[in-house]
């Protein structure tokens, strides 16, 4: 199948410490794409580079065939807030929910590039069907909402603007077991249903190799292993790093 | 006594339009500045210069007092509100304090004796208050119906997401700078407007009266009041107002030194943040989400018809 996001030999570099090494992915349409590695392997520099919140050093990245983040001079990456417009939706770490609002106003913020009001309210009862648990908060303060609810939400509200590509960084952070397998459970449901890719970060490298097809591994900002999910699953060097056997 | 609970409500309505500036870069945008007299004084001096150097009509001057404090505003906006929190607030304290310097070193003296406001021949003069009451509650009253119709709409809950939370912003497709720097220039243009009023009703200006106490004093209304809540920043401005002059209403300013007042802005601050820390009116609820529905249901109707 096509990629839908190509990453090519990206570096980004904070001051003189290198975060990311010449790293190149390819993300095909319709797949779930897991991203494992340790603290400060530079996870969520990589995402954050997909979403263009740190300037790239070298190489570039396309969504969808056209450049959106590129190192070159003369050439400007696409900024962060349009790039929502295009297909990408980022659910960030920690959630980011906006805790006075209720759950129904987050909702609407998720559909803030989208002009028709019809849409919007259809958009809106899919998620309610989806996550029964938010139609019967909708009125309540996010505040209020439990961690995983929270999760939940913040996973809808990226859904709102209909994306391509979901990008989810930590959805497991801080979450009980069963609430994480849920998360997972409904992951893999968005992206059987409403055919997203999605690119899942994740330290949880068991959760995320069994609820993807194929994942990368990232070790101080390099790709050091990459291939379907299950291979990695049983290989020596990720089973000892991550999965702790 | 009437007289004086008169200058009182006038200096309240000149502080409740700033106080509504500030409610819009703070309340709604989640922004602390400290630069509000700037403002008040860049608006106060444009107003003095036009009505009195070039000679012409007050109500010229307003929306120039407004589009230039409201251009100084966007100026210092665009390299400052990269910062953050209390990065953002020395910074902009400093430009408040630079804005004074310039018109101190300028003119030490200031402009006295503008022509007076008039509105078809009648003349808005110091001896009679209550015109002149009518004259800035009126406008007070414009710029708490608009404000309120920004905080409601796609604008206004743009801006909240950006106070909410700037990464989910971001990542929800809004501009965090644009509604920044837009949210600071509108705060500094209301600004400039309540300057032109102060010059108004005083005929002077002089760089003494633009000090730092006058951007603390804009901000305790706004968190007395209710951060985001335009009724409750205009409560504020009179609350304030009314302890700034509570040594002379009660014929003691001879025994209370004045820095007394300000010794009462503290202990209200303290008294509000251990017993409210909302604000008195608290934040006003965020109604977009209801319009959206309503419109949705309009338009379903018009399919239907």
């Amino acid at each position: 199948m096509a990629s839908i996001l190509d990453i090519d030999s990206i570096s980004v570099r904070y001051g003189a410490i290198e975060a990311l090494h010449k790293v190149s992915m390819k993300v095909s349409e319709g797949d779930i794409i897991a991203l494992i590695g340790a603290n400060g392997a530079g996870k969520s520099t990589l995402l954050k580079a997909i979403v263009n919140q740190v300037p790239l050093a070298e190489g570039s990245i396309s969504f969808g065939g056209e450049v959106t983040g590129t190192s070159e001079k003369h050439r400007k990456s696409v900024p962060t807030h349009l790039l929502s417009k295009r297909g990408i939706a980022l659910v960030p770490e920690g959630r980011h929910v906006f805790a006075d609002m209720t759950v129904e106003e987050n909702l609407d913020m998720g559909a803030f590039l989208v002009d028709d009001a019809r849409l919007i309210a259809r958009k809106k009862e899919e998620m309610f069907d989806f996550f029964p648990i938010l139609g019967a908060r909708k009125a309540q303060k996010t505040r209020s909402l439990s961690g995983g609810e929270q999760q939940m939400m913040a996973i809808a509200r990226a859904l709102m603007s209909s994306p391509r590509l979901l990008l989810l960084d930590e959805p497991g952070l801080g979450l009980a077991p069963l609430v994480v397998q849920d998360i997972f459970n409904k992951i893999a449901m968005i992206n059987e249903q409403d055919k997203v890719t999605v690119f899942l970060v994740e330290q949880n490298a068991r959760m995320a190799l069994k609820a993807s097809s194929s994942a990368y591994c990232l070790e101080n900002g390099n790709i050091v292993l990459s291939g379907p999910s299950d291979e990695l699953l049983v290989n020596d060097r990720v089973r000892a790093a991550y999965l702790g056997e | 006594m009437l007289n004086f609970f008169q200058l009182i409500i006038i200096y309240a309505g000149i502080y409740a339009l700033m106080a509504i500036g500030q409610n819009c870069i703070t309340g709604n945008t989640g922004m602390l500045s400290l630069c509000h007299a700037g403002f008040y004084c860049i608006g106060s001096y444009v107003t003095a210069i036009i009505c009195k150097t070039m000679g012409l009509p007050f109500w010229f001057s307003l929306p120039v007092a407004a589009v230039a404090a409201g251009l100084v505003g966007f100026l210092i906006g665009v390299p400052t509100l990269r910062l953050k929190g209390d990065y953002l607030c020395i910074a902009t304290l400093g430009l408040g304090e630079i804005i004074r310097n310039i018109a101190t070193n300028v003119n030490p003296v200031g402009i006295n004796s503008v022509p007076r406001a008039a509105l078809f021949g009648y003349q808005f003069s110091s001896r009679n208050k209550l015109t002149f009451i009518l004259l800035i509650w009126f406008f007070v009253m414009i710029a708490y119906v608009l404000f309120r119709q920004l905080a409601h709409s796609r604008i206004g809950r743009a801006m909240i997401a950006v106070r909410e939370d700037e990464v989910a912003a971001q990542s929800n497709g809004i501009n965090v700078t644009k509604y920044k720097i837009g949210a600071f220039t509108l705060g500094a243009a209301i600004g400039g407007v309540a300057g032109c009023f102060a010059t108004a009703y005083t005929l002077t200006v002089s760089p003494g009266s633009y000090t730092f106490m006058v951007s603390v004093m804009v901000l305790c209304m706004v968190v007395l009041g209710g951060m985001g809540n335009l009724k409750g920043v205009i409560l504020g401005a009179f609350i304030i107002e009314f302890i700034s002059y509570f040594p002379q209403l009660v014929g003691l300013s001879s025994v209370i030194p004045a820095q007394a007042s300000q010794v009462l802005y503290g202990l209200v601050l303290v008294i509000m943040m251990i017993c409210r820390p909302q604000g008195i009116l608290g934040r006003d609820r965020y109604r977009y989400g209801s319009q959206v529905k309503k419109g949705a249901r309009k338009a379903a109707g018009a399919k239907e018809a």
